[in-house]
């Protein structure tokens, strides 16, 4: 039996050395992420600047005419921010309750065999890709939404016939796509409240629904929030998938419109962008920064502002 | 022991994985060809002449390097097959080609990033300006296209003019069933789309349900869509779409060349310059073109060899 083993390779200063070079190395590697974010954001600030002045934020931003190629080109971005804004605004209103009430089953209801069917589901939901999404909606949704159009318009002789290329399947497909985040997310804070919250709250004659909405969900509060951040990001930052079943026309964001999405209008134009109209793209680009910098910081202070003593997840 | 056998069954894993990368990063000629031959042998029924006609010529230059292509998807057909019968003739060569429409494709050699621009419509001035030389090597007509159970069969100019400016928007007003039209186009960088408009005089007038950024996008759109109408290069039409009459005359070269098909533009495969001033490949690969045997393979396709 050994006692105490004496290192043959190094003395203490050795070791001292290790320990601040590991120290150093770590310090560096969280600096990277510093670094990208600092830069990304001077870059977006720089070249999405001088449109700004070429062009007038004014017409930028309130501006509805998009018309970058015609001969007198107009830049107004009004619509696309709306549709932006409308169309994650209703992926959440769509995902996050079914992700809760997922997470919920998950985490407190569900019977062991129906759970392994239900979680595997989930995990896998999450891993696939966002172009899957996109043709499995112009598979399955677009020809689903087009009939559901033609029954609605059908005496409506204003109305411009996208073929189910439209907002609202740009926010089933979105929905669906930020469900795995929510729901993964939700079910681990819910798992995290201390037991005996749980278990008070019974004790106290609470019936199990009861204690979930009133306790357990407020608890867990911090974490869902999280949870519904990052769906926000991931709604609002999707272009692939909603590339190909949103039509991208510029319109207002009615349900049955053909609508351009921020992403969709950098991702379809960059290719072949002049001077100024690819200034104005990167404008675009900044302003979708900006959205999800402002997104990130009203949601975390509203709804996380009053929990000091919440569950951290 | 377990542990021995788990370290023996990861390392012969990684000699596969090893014995695999070093196999497909062998020859990188070798890989280009086979992606250019995959793309091109979609276009089966063209590959079978151009066979033909590649056998009967036998002078090989000793030729080598790289030719490098890219803009309309419209010209797909055209560029793949131009590539790979040009790749048979010289071995040496790799012609590759990028589809990312007639104004990236044009933004693109005048950047110099490619050495030859395809373009789907006549250039502009201003890409003139910036040194794009107009080398015309064929002329496509453009097939207005509905789905399949489409009853509509004929439309006029104006009848086509009211579609897309979004004044007629039910099939019952130009003699089909009562079926709301779904307009498709093209995106704003599109040559079809520039020479459509043109030609129809409708810039910055029509008004788009559906703006597809490739010409294989319209097509799928348009037949699996009831009650769709689009516009595609004719010689990507296939049986998935019935292609209308317009003024009663039907989409075919002969018509295009007569002179009564009215939608018709050029293909444009641009230079930095004149042809005189590009490399030798790039003056070879013209000159096969404007040779018999490159008309006869444009013929192949379905278009119309430019004089």
């Amino acid at each position: 039996m050994k006692d105490k083993s004496y290192s043959i390779i190094g003395s203490y200063k050795t070791k001292n050395t290790v320990e601040k070079a590991a120290g150093v190395i770590f310090i560096v590697c969280a600096l990277f992420a510093v670094l990208a974010v600092f830069s990304i954001t001077i870059y977006m600030i720089i070249s999405g600047t001088p449109a700004i002045f070429e062009v007038g934020l004014k017409e930028i931003l309130f501006g509805t005419v998009w018309k970058p190629t015609a001969a007198e080109p107009r830049f107004g971005i009004l619509y696309v921010i709306l549709t932006s804004i409308v169309g994650t605004f209703f992926a959440i209103l769509i995902g996050v309750p079914i992700g809760l009430m997922t997470a919920v089953f998950l985490a407190e209801t569900a019977p062991k065999r129906l759970a392994g069917i239900v979680r595997p589901a989930v995990e896998l939901l999450a891993g696939i890709p966002s172009v899957v999404y996109g043709l499995l909606g112009i598979l399955v949704l677009n020809p689903a939404v087009y009939k559901m159009e033609i029954a609605l318009f059908k005496d409506d002789p204003t109305h411009q016939f996208t073929g189910g290329s439209n907002l609202i399947s740009a926010v089933l497909v979105l929905a669906i796509m930020i469900l795995p985040t929510v729901i993964n997310i939700s079910e681990s804070s819910l798992r995290a409240v201390p037991a005996h919250y749980k278990q008070a709250s019974l004790a106290l004659g609470a019936t199990h629904i009861q204690t979930i909405f009133k306790v357990l969900i407020p608890a867990a509060k911090s974490g869902i929030v999280t949870a519904v951040v990052l769906g926000v990001g991931r709604a609002i930052g999707e272009a692939m998938a909603i590339s190909l079943v949103a039509g991208n026309g510029v319109n207002f964001p009615l349900l049955f419109n053909s609508v351009r999405f921020l992403t969709t209008a950098v991702v379809s134009e960059m290719s072949y962008a002049a001077d100024t109209h690819k200034k104005v793209l990167f404008t675009i680009g900044l302003v979708l920064f900006i959205f999800i910098i402002l997104i990130n910081l009203i949601l975390n202070k509203v709804m996380k502002g009053g929990n000091k003593d919440a569950v951290r997840s | 022991m377990k542990k021995k056998r788990k370290g023996f069954i990861s390392l012969l894993f990684l000699c596969v994985l090893f014995t695999g990368v070093i196999s497909a990063c062998s020859s990188d000629q070798g890989e280009k060809k086979d992606t250019n031959q995959n793309t091109a042998s979609k276009t089966n029924d063209s590959s079978d002449t151009t066979d033909k006609t590649g056998a009967e010529d036998n002078t090989v230059k000793d030729l080598r390097g790289a030719i490098t292509m890219s803009g309309s998807t419209s010209m797909e057909k055209l560029a793949n097959v131009v590539g790979e019968v040009f790749m048979v003739k010289y071995p040496g060569v790799t012609v590759s080609t990028e589809f990312i429409g007639s104004s990236a494709g044009i933004e693109a050699v005048v950047a110099g990033t490619v050495d030859i621009g395809n373009a789907s419509r006549n250039l502009k001035d201003t890409e003139k300006e910036a040194g794009a030389v107009e080398n015309i090597v064929a002329i496509d007509g453009i097939a207005v296209i509905v789905d399949k159970k489409n009853a509509v069969t004929n439309l006029t100019k104006d009848q086509l003019v009211q579609i897309y400016k979004g004044e007629i928007n039910n099939w019952n007003k130009v003699g089909g069933a009562d079926q709301p039209i779904v307009v498709v186009g093209r995106e704003s960088g599109s040559g079809t789309r520039g020479a459509f408009e043109e030609i129809l005089k409708i810039e910055d007038m029509a008004v788009y349900a559906d703006e597809i950024n490739s010409t294989g996008g319209v097509m799928a759109k348009v037949a699996s869509t009831a009650g769709a109408i689009g516009y595609v290069s004719l010689d990507v039409l296939d049986d998935s779409v019935t292609a209308v009459q317009l003024e009663g005359v039907e989409a075919t070269p002969e018509n295009i060349k007569a002179g009564n098909y009215f939608l018709s533009r050029p293909f444009v495969m641009a230079t930095k310059g004149e042809i005189s001033e590009q490399n030798e490949l790039v003056q070879a690969f013209f000159e096969y073109i404007s040779s018999e045997e490159g008309k006869t393979l444009i013929e192949s396709v379905g278009l119309i060899p430019a004089d």
